[in-house]
């Protein structure tokens, strides 16, 4: 029986203690110092939203898999906890061996969205190990960081040894060995760090010098010495069948965000959506094969004990064999298996199989147009009009369903009036289809939801040099939403729900942040800010604090349109796709022109020279 | 056909609520191979239901589920299967086979056997002050809450044992729908009036077994219900 770092008293005063233990199924539990390489992946929320994440799963199994590593697994305490831990000075721990981060060799920490920055200080610090890399010493492990937030990883520069740039199956096996070999040879972080720094993926911030003009824009961005590589190239997996995946998948005791198998089918996306980061960032888009799929999903769905399974991808809609894949799943159904589908584009076929899957009288249906006019989603490059989403909300109604929600964002660059205006009006007319039906056949009134999001100019997007608006712009333009909607016939039907502004407006400098921002970052978690994604602990006012005794303007880094030839502090980065590639994008947005998907034609973005995905597709 | 299955929660189980330990054994039955009966609808779930709640920090070597099953092997083949998918601190202890018309374990719960030890140091002999603070008076009054009222009751006639042994103290009480009476109850009350104090956090509770009723009206260990499949 393993002996837990905290005490019964203490694990039965926190609110799950479920969150602390480590005993889970399929979890790994080999002893740290059998291995030669101790390396705890962290993923910086509480341990039920972490838990969900299949990236993590993958790497949990792959690093395993390794006899010289033992890989374990750390959350975010909850703030109950992180309390107790500060007051009683207990060292932070990993779950499976329970012993303290400190001691391991490796913490890398997946960085999945930019309000969880605060929790990766929080983990620094419970962890006692020193925030600034330049304060470690041979006593500390490397503190490595991937996922997506590392396309820009310079707001987080000063805090990190080092980042791992795109997919994580591919470098981790060179970077482990390399660690491994000068471990046993003793030769301390900084030679490991220069070695790491000339695996290709691998970015190691001290190692680069960034200048600044007078205005704050970047004027230089360079390595320090020759042998270390100006641009660091993302990885990615080619052969996606081969890829590593959580074959034996944990199985929590606690409820996670997802309680089921996650069968991921492709990655990457054939649509080119100009605001989307994860469109860009994983191209070419790669499927992996039918048969790969139904082996994979037999092996996790007997491995798990799960009873449910759903697929996991962006767009799975263009997955090309999804009939086949479908009714493999629908095999599975017949064996108490429930299948939960992902949002589909809403046809007649996907249709047919939601109501096969699916209690119709329970379930709702899922539209993105993301913008209400067809001129704005001319901008965004969403190909889906008015006609299209009529149509399959027509079908749907007509095939018992009677909740819909539509997604949208509101300040997209070059939004108008009209362009807010025409989101309530889609869902008015959405709601005209419905009342179309003769009353007798209707199932009740029709629920319409609408949800917007503020708009976010992620790197790596043809937005990337897109200006924000302030908080209070964002919050007008929800009224004139709200406003629209009161004067229409159907409103009753209609429900509109909107996202946190000041939220979205730190997310926006964190996103396009550089280096200088550390300082109030740190600033702000010394204040006491941690979970800044979840409403309840979210405090606006410390970032404001935090970012006026830093001396940083928020403004400089959301309001301000940049300009093409500008140095941006993710430059240094090859993501796949070019920059010509995006500059052109951001002009056709200007122009209102649609960019056609990957599979009706090639528009030269640069991710065909990985020889692989989309591009090479017979 | 109907089962029931005897297990263990201890050393960190002990953490793992209720509900979510509801959730792992419709997992386990998934893993294990059993061939667990579904309900119907539109999200089947497995036939399946515990005997008693255990408090989160309770152990327990006396855990009962009822399940439905298509079809099942033997006692032994079963029983080895499930314990090869348990993880660290649960383990099925038996697997037996109830009579079609068998009541389930949540509707039999009658008693409960507990034993409460020091987590640290050596148990100290409490027989004298049981037998004067509790055997030898006439009542034993305490005020129980439950979500609606408060209502006060002789707990002498809930305790069916009581006694201090080397291991710690040992106590049978009344459970289930009628009248639950959760050890703590009885501790604190015990701990009051014998002029000691009652850390709860120093103690580990442990249950040890479930009874239910049988036609005489005796008490009889849940897991004497079932015959073993061979």
């Amino acid at each position: 029986m393993r002996t837990l770092a905290l005490g019964d008293e203490i694990l039965l005063s926190v609110e799950k203690p479920a969150r602390y233990l480590g005993n889970e199924l399929n979890s790994c539990h080999k002893q740290p110092d059998t291995a030669d390489i101790r390396f705890v992946m962290c993923f910086p929320d509480v341990y039920e939203i972490g838990m969900s994440h299949l990236g993590m799963q993958i790497l949990y199994e792959m690093f395993n898999r390794r006899e010289d590593v033992v890989c374990e697994r750390l959350f975010s305490p909850w703030p109950d906890l992180h309390q107790i831990l500060k007051e009683k000075e207990i060292p932070l721990f990993s779950l499976e061996s329970q012993q303290p981060v400190k001691d391991a060799d490796f913490l890398g920490i997946t960085i999945q969205y930019e309000m969880c920055y605060t929790n990766i200080l929080q983990i620094l610090d419970l962890s006692g190990i020193p925030f600034f890399a330049k304060d470690r010493t041979e006593a500390d492990p490397i503190v490595i960081g991937g996922g997506p937030c590392v396309y820009n990883p310079e707001p987080l520069a000063d805090f990190f040894d080092c980042f791992y740039i795109g997919e994580g199956e591919v470098r981790y096996d060179e970077l482990l060995d390399l660690y491994g070999k000068m471990k046993k040879a003793r030769t301390g972080r900084k030679a490991f760090l220069l070695e790491a720094a000339k695996i290709p993926g691998i970015y190691v911030p001290s190692l680069y010098e960034v200048t600044y003009h007078e205005d704050g824009t970047i004027a230089s961005f360079t390595p320090e010495s020759p042998e270390i590589p100006e641009k660091i190239e993302k990885q990615l997996v080619l052969d996606f069948d081969q890829a590593p995946y959580p074959a034996k998948p944990l199985v929590p005791f606690l409820q996670p965000t997802q309680d089921r198998v996650v069968l991921e089918v492709q990655r990457g996306c054939i649509r080119g959506c100009r605001f989307c980061q994860a469109g860009m960032i994983y191209r070419p888009t790669r499927e992996k094969r039918l048969e790969t799929l139904s082996a994979c999903a037999d092996q996790m769905l007997k491995n798990s004990g799960h009873d449910e399974i759903s697929l996991s991808s962006l767009s799975t809609s263009d997955y090309t064999k999804l009939p086949e894949l479908l009714s493999f799943l629908m095999e599975h159904k017949e064996k108490g298996v429930n299948i939960s589908l992902p949002s589909l584009r809403i046809d007649a076929f996907s249709l047919d199989v939601m109501s096969k899957v699916q209690d119709v009288k329970k379930s709702s249906l899922t539209f993105a147009p993301e913008a209400g006019s067809q001129r704005m989603r001319n901008v965004i490059n969403k190909g889906l009009t008015e006609e299209e989403i009529l149509h399959g909300a027509s079908l749907a109604f007509a095939g018992g369903w009677n909740k819909v929600k539509l997604y949208f964002m509101l300040g997209l660059p070059t939004e108008t009036k009209e362009d807010i205006a025409a989101i309530p009006e889609l869902a008015e007319k959405i709601a005209e289809c419905y009342y179309e039906i003769p009353k007798e056949e209707r199932n009740g009134k029709c629920q319409i939801t609408i949800s917007t999001s503020f708009f976010v100019p992620k790197p790596f997007t043809p937005f990337q040099w897109a200006s924000m608006l302030p908080a209070e712009e964002y919050l007008n333009r929800a009224g004139i939403l709200k406003d629209t909607l009161k004067q229409q016939l159907n409103q009753k039907s209609i429900r509109y729900i909107y996202h946190e502004a000041k939220e979205t407006v730190l997310e926006g400098v964190l996103a396009r942040g550089d280096r200088r921002l550390s300082a109030a970052l740190l600033a702000v978690y010394r204040k006491g800010a941690c979970f800044d994604s979840w409403t309840e602990w979210f405090r606006p006012d410390l970032w404001d604090e935090a970012f006026a005794e830093t001396g940083i303007d928020p403004a400089f880094y959301i309001e301000r349109t940049r300009s093409t030839e500008e140095i941006l502090p993710w430059d240094f980065i090859d993501c796949g796709v070019t920059r010509a590639f995006l500059v052109r994008e951001w002009e056709q947005a200007r122009k209102e022109a649609v960019t056609p998907n990957c599979r009706k034609q090639c528009s030269g973005c640069g991710a065909k020279r990985y020889g692989g995905g989309v591009c090479h597709e017979a | 056909m109907k089962l029931r299955i005897r297990f263990q929660k201890t050393d960190s189980m002990k953490f793992i609520g209720h509900l979510d330990t509801m959730r792992f054994f419709q997992k386990l039955m998934r893993l294990a191979e059993i061939d667990v009966r579904y309900s119907e609808g539109f999200s089947p779930h497995p036939i399946m239901s515990f005997a008693l709640p255990l408090g989160v920090g309770v152990e327990s070597t006396g855990e009962y589920l009822d399940l439905e099953v298509h079809s099942t092997d033997a006692s032994e083949a079963s029983l080895q299967r499930i314990n090869t998918c348990m993880p660290e601190g649960l383990l099925a202890l038996s697997y037996k086979q109830l009579p079609d018309n068998a009541k389930n374990a949540m509707a039999l719960v009658a008693a409960a056997d507990y034993l409460i030890f020091p987590k640290q140091g050596e148990m100290q002999n409490l027989a004298e002050k049981i037998q004067t603070v509790f055997t030898d008076a006439p009542a034993f009054l305490i005020r129980k809450k439950t979500k609606k009222s408060e209502r006060e009751l002789d707990l002498k006639q809930y305790v069916y044992a009581f006694s201090s042994t080397e291991e710690g103290l040992f106590c049978r009480l009344s459970a289930g729908s009628e009248t639950n009476i959760k050890p703590e109850l009885l501790l604190d009350a015990f701990f009051e009036r014998a002029g000691l104090t009652f850390t709860k956090t120093d103690w580990q509770i442990r249950r040890l077994d479930l009874y239910g009723k049988n036609e005489a009206g005796e008490l009889q260990s849940l897991d004497a219900y079932g015959e073993t499949i061979w």
